[in-house]
């Protein structure tokens, strides 16, 4: 059961990744017939550049963010806060870089620990006091812009820091230092999730709570570290957001991010009702929620009118996984529904 | 007794914060104050009143700060580039409010999607949509328009309730009625108490649902007309967050966002709050908006934990 043809086959029977690889590949089929030099890459001073590198490098946020909404979502929960907890670390970081001497090997923990702690906050109300995860997060995504703009002053604070500048801009071993960041991060959650039991708990959580904590899983235990781990992805996305600009913007960093996370874990086949996830589909709807937005602007598409299109495939994608959809469909080509 | 018990709490917050700000600020208890919270928060209001249906229903809708903002851009195009009369446009936009909430309703029933994704999705597309119109702000002149802002009730010295505050009262009015004295309303609470049981008491759950989003896109489109009284303008920028801010104070207001419980006059009280607090932070001059945004999540807080200890002792847990 292990040969790669037979895993292929289950993924796509199992349309987990089926649906956001096939969006992905035939957007960047269209952009290899339309798109001049979409593909075309170039070294320049030993570093890799080309619109392909620039969609893996812009996509980064996301990439990041959804690696632990992915978490979240499968234990049947869902984090809205991220993009204010991305303009909380953002700022924090740009403060204490900007107004004392700390050095950044003690900012940016200190930024991290932070929205660890704020994710942990999340996961206690929905833990501890058994709030409903759209409500408990709603609380600190209202909150969590005003602690940001309270920490900055409402001003948006520029620094020249070079090694923080480095973490969103700079190359390692040619290719964007972010991406290597996402690479690090997909492959330490990966080995956690699949080579211990880390993973089978949080879908056991996702998938009947009762039954796990009758099995003997400490269900709060898991929820609040899922939480607090959806905090330290979103507070990595939002260092990587201030040194892309080289400042905090807490007013607007991160505005419409938690959505995009949200919609690419869904669009990557974990379903919003938790239980089984998938990693890779996460971070493939990432990437192609970005080869959609870079696609448009290489269009022409003024970048207000984006939302449309990525409306349309969230709707498709839903229509496409809800069986009853399917079933109507099936029903009106005459054939039998086979699902 | 119990029931009425978060709805009291709501207003308790209300007076004791209006108590507060007038002791501290000088003419803050005034008539005019009173009257500038609900022509002020006039849009709020209204967008709140509808998903308060919504979230009474188990529902949600994310998209209403889009359709709002879809509203006043089409209707200002409709006037200003068009040459159309508003009251020709008021009512073209009002039913594409009705139908694109209707139509999100629609795919949320029959395909039993989530909510929280479609109205995600009908977000994206009207704030789209909303830009396609426009990418900028367009200014409405028109007589009848300046007739409309003109109209006023004064209510006492230097007060007055502007046509927002107008219809925002009549809004309010009409959704009490319909919540308590209508079938639908029963319907509503019935559906988002226990969807099950509705069904199995024969009641229509199916056009409930899809109507509960239809009233809600209508409630967006009014606060969007109403939007467009108070710029007087259309931008299809407005109202960003205004999804967040609705939520917030129906939450406040003391609805369960499970559904099934709640009142429309508790979501009146969670905007007045809103309101209150908002004007207490003009009115210091040296606060600053975040402490708006502080306030409201500490309050939200508040409010959870205490309707989450309150459900426990009266009802059983759901799960």
């Amino acid at each position: 059961m292990n040969d790669p043809l037979s895993k292929l086959k289950e993924w796509f029977q199992g349309g987990s990744l089926m649906w956001a690889l096939l969006g992905l590949l035939t957007l960047l089929a269209y952009d290899f017939v339309f798109v001049d030099g979409f593909f075309r890459l170039e070294v320049r001073d030993g570093h890799l550049y080309g619109t392909v590198i620039d969609i893996l490098n812009q996509g980064s946020k996301t990439m990041l963010l959804a690696l632990g909404m992915t978490l979240v979502i499968a234990t049947g929960g869902v984090d809205l806060s991220v993009g204010s907890l991305m303009a909380i670390s953002g700022a924090l970081a740009a403060v204490l870089v900007t107004q004392t001497e700390l050095s950044l090997a003690l900012v940016i923990p200190l930024a991290l620990t932070a929205t660890v702690l704020l994710g942990a906050f999340n996961g206690m109300l929905v833990s501890v006091a058994g709030i409903q995860p759209i409500v408990a997060t709603l609380i600190l995504m209202v909150g969590g812009r005003g602690i940001a703009m309270l920490i900055t002053g409402g001003q948006i604070v520029t620094f020249e820091h070079t090694g923080f500048v480095f973490l969103g801009n700079g190359h390692f071993l040619g290719i964007p230092f972010t991406l290597t960041l996402v690479l690090l991060m997909l492959i330490a959650t990966s080995l956690l999730m699949r080579r211990t039991a880390c993973g089978l708990f949080v879908e056991a959580v996702g998938d009947n709570e009762t039954a796990s904590r009758f099995s003997g899983i400490s269900t709060w235990t898991v929820k609040l570290s899922v939480y607090g781990f959806s905090g330290l992805c979103a507070g990595l996305a939002g260092l990587i957001a201030a040194s892309n600009i080289k400042a905090a913007d807490s007013s607007r960093v991160g505005e419409m991010m938690e959505l995009d996370a949200i919609f690419a874990v869904v669009v990557g086949g974990t379903a919003l009702t938790g239980g089984r996830f998938n990693l890779l589909g996460s971070i493939i709807g990432a990437l192609l929620i970005q080869t959609l937005t870079t696609t448009m602007i290489t269009q022409g598409v003024p970048p207000a009118i984006a939302p449309v299109p990525k409306a349309i495939v969230i709707v498709a994608v839903c229509l496409l996984q809800s069986e009853k959809f399917r079933t109507e469909v099936a029903g009106w080509f005459g054939r039998r529904a086979n699902t | 007794m119990r029931r009425f018990l978060p709805l009291m709490a709501t207003f308790a917050v209300l007076i004791v914060l209006f108590a507060a700000a007038s002791l501290m600020y000088e003419r803050f208890f005034t008539a005019r104050v009173i009257a500038n919270l609900f022509s002020d928060n006039a849009f709020l209001g209204i967008t709140a009143i509808g998903m308060t249906f919504v979230i009474l229903s188990g529902g949600i809708d994310l998209s209403v700060g889009a359709v709002l903002a879809f509203t006043t851009t089409f209707i200002a195009s409709l006037i200003a580039d068009h040459a159309w009369h508003p009251l020709a446009a008021i009512p073209v936009a009002l039913l594409i409010g009705t139908l694109f909430g209707g139509g999100m309703g629609f795919l949320i029933q029959r395909y039993e999607l989530p909510p929280f994704l479609v109205t995600l999705a009908g977000m994206f597309f009207a704030r789209g949509m909303a830009f396609v119109v426009s990418t900028e702000s367009i200014t409405i002149e028109h007589d009848f328009y300046t007739t409309l802002q003109d109209l006023k009730i004064v209510v006492g010295p230097k007060a007055k309730l502007k046509i927002g505050a107008l219809i925002f009262l009549g809004v309010l009015g009409l959704a009490v009625f319909l919540a308590h004295w209508t079938p639908f309303g029963r319907n509503i609470y019935a559906v988002g108490g226990n969807e099950t049981s509705a069904r199995l008491m024969g009641l229509p759950v199916a056009r409930t649902k899809i109507m509960v989003y239809a009233l809600n896109g209508f409630c967006s489109a009014l606060a969007g007309v109403v939007a467009t009284l108070y710029m007087p303008s259309g931008n299809p920028a407005v109202g960003t967050g205004l999804e967040l801010d609705a939520i917030a104070a129906v939450v406040i207001g003391g609805t369960l966002l499970t559904g099934g419980v709640g009142y429309v006059a508790g979501t009146l009280g969670g905007v007045l709050i809103f309101g209150t607090i908002q004007s207490a932070l003009i009115f210091d001059g040296s606060l600053n908006s975040w402490w708006l945004r502080i306030a409201i999540s500490v309050l939200l807080l508040v409010f959870i934990l205490l309707q989450r200890q309150l459900s426990r002792f009266t009802t059983s847990p759901k799960n």
